[in-house]
């Protein structure tokens, strides 16, 4: 018998092993409904999967009695709409100060202990300042994120540049570059696949904000239409909607990743599997 | 003649520690002066000096009777043990980039009949190294070799004035290490080439060069290790830049060339 730190799945295990957390929780979840439903037929805690499969078909078909838009459809454009407008602006400040930061020491010195500090900032303790400033409509929801994720995607990206091997950057001015040439030609065609790495890993944290600033003010969006129903304890509402912005967590992530293989394919070799 | 390089009473210190003392070195355009010495005895702070990638504490370095710039740049080329190349850019690429970082001080690229030009010349260069067949891949996809081919080609194609070598196939196995020899002299002797070569391997140095430089301390107090600096302590002529002793020295075979007993006082 091999030791277990040496023993590795097949393809087939590998499937179902990654399978069976899933199918454990639904498990639970169903005996648990069922036994709560024998109790309590008008239960509302945890609805049937049949009673959880109705209301999702309702929210993805019935156009709402007051504004007749399909409201999953309404929700999931302004809630993605937020996400991309705020991880943008974030991903495109990220990229210009962690590069300036990272590769020009006189910029270094003068900004990074500020921007370290500003990082130390809880987002949701300016949430108010944001609203007073910025009003209760789209931007003050945007900025949240933006607030939200900037600092770190910085100074990871920061970090990134500075870890690039001393000897390329030599190297690159025995080739006769100047400073700009060594930003435009070197260092940043190497930190872009490094910026998707960041932004993907700050995702959830933006998703977090975003659902947060939507619950506190907002008209429609994932986390207002799951702010607003908790008031009825509508759990066969919120459910759907917490796995829907699962998957929408997870197809965002997926297409980065696969992004960002096809366009650096010279970062991801060496990766297992390929 | 002018000098190719000229230290002149060159010291090195970091606070208390002396790296360097008192060096005085002349090296005359097309010599191949390899360097040798145990760690921590200033080769490389000797290398990072002629790159002005340091300045000297005392003292001054010339280059062709003109001072050192004190930072790096297009006359003189590197070739490091390791991250010699870029990782994002293709074969060519790598090699593409000097010429076009040269002519185009903006956006860093060429295009059109200039970028034609500068590929040809890029081409060129690749197959002189043997890496003509390789021209689309990535470094990672390459062996350590074709990884140091393609680092020779990438500063040769600029013509540098020095060609500085820090360890270049201290990596290698001894087959590709011995076709790396090869290529050395061969592209040292077609581009008339000034090459300074830092090696741990001192049969390297006495096969590669014309001229062998031993460092180590001049003094030591065993008190006070950091107290005094290393120098030079043995310059040897090993061979002659002209083309028929040359041949005759690729002629022979490796193993005959390094016959050639280690200086005594080597730990």
């Amino acid at each position: 018998m091999k030791r277990l730190i040496n023993q590795r799945p097949g393809p087939v295990s590998t499937a179902a092993l990654a399978l069976l957390p899933f199918v454990v929780l639904a498990l639970v979840y169903l005996v648990a409904s069922d036994a709560r439903l024998a109790e309590n037929p008008n239960d509302k805690l945890l609805p049937s999967f049949s009673t959880l499969a109705e209301s999702f078909v309702r929210l993805t078909s019935e156009p709402s009695q007051r504004t007749g838009e399909i409201l999953l459809w309404q929700d999931t454009g302004a809630s993605l709409r937020r996400l991309a407008q705020g991880v943008g602006i974030s991903a495109a400040i990220g990229l210009v100060l962690g590069v300036a930061l990272g590769a020009i020491p006189l910029i270094r010195s003068g900004f990074a202990p500020f921007v370290a500090v500003l990082s130390l900032i809880p987002p949701m303790a300016v949430l108010p300042v944001l609203f007073i400033v910025f009003g209760l409509g789209e931007v003050s929801k945007v900025v949240l994120i933006v607030v939200g994720i900037t600092p770190f995607i910085v100074r990871d990206l920061q970090q990134r540049v500075q870890e690039l091997p001393r000897e390329l950057i030599i190297k690159a001015q025995t080739l006769g570059a100047n400073s700009w040439q060594i930003v435009l030609r070197v260092i940043l065609p190497q930190v872009v696949p490094r910026l998707i790495d960041a932004v993907r890993l700050s995702l959830g944290t933006a998703w977090l904000f975003l659902i947060s600033a939507e619950a506190i003010a907002a008209t429609e969006g994932l986390g207002y239409r799951i702010f607003l129903v908790r008031r009825y304890l509508a759990m066969d509402v919120i459910l759907p909607y917490v796995v829907w912005i699962t998957i929408l967590a997870y197809l965002t992530d997926f297409l980065l990743k696969q992004i960002s293989r096809r366009a650096f394919p010279w970062y991801h070799t060496g990766e297992p599997g390929r | 003649m002018t000098p190719r390089i000229r230290f002149e009473n060159v010291w090195m210190t970091y606070g208390d520690q002396v790296v360097l003392e008192r060096l005085n070195l002349t090296v005359a355009p097309g010599e191949f002066c390899t360097i040798v010495g145990a760690s921590g005895c200033g080769k490389t702070t000797l290398l990072r000096l002629l790159l002005g990638e340091e300045t000297p504490s005392r003292g001054r370095i010339l280059l062709d009777g003109e001072p050192l710039p004190a930072e790096p740049g297009p006359d003189r080329g590197i070739v490091f043990q390791r991250y010699s190349v870029f990782p994002h850019l293709s074969v060519l690429g790598n090699v593409l980039l000097g010429l076009e970082l040269r002519a185009s001080p903006v956006t860093g690229r060429l295009f059109g009949s200039a970028r034609r030009n500068a590929q040809d010349e890029a081409v060129a260069m690749l197959e002189a190294v043997g890496l003509g067949q390789a021209l689309r891949k990535y470094p990672t996809q390459l062996s350590g070799g074709m990884q140091q081919r393609l680092a020779l080609a990438q500063s040769l194609v600029m013509h540098p004035r020095i060609l500085l070598l820090d360890e270049p196939f201290g990596a290698l196995d001894p087959g590709i290490r011995r076709d790396m020899h090869e290529l050395v002299l061969r592209l040292w002797r077609e581009n008339n080439l000034t090459v300074f070569m830092v090696t741990h391997d001192i049969r390297e140095g006495f096969y590669l060069g014309t001229r062998l430089l031993v460092f180590d301390k001049l003094r030591y107090d065993p008190d006070a290790p950091q107290a005094y600096g290393a120098g030079i302590t043995y310059d040897l002529p090993i061979g002659q830049a002209d083309p028929e002793t040359l041949a005759e020295v690729l002629g022979r075979p490796p193993a005959a060339s390094r016959k050639t007993s280690a200086p005594s006082h080597q730990r």
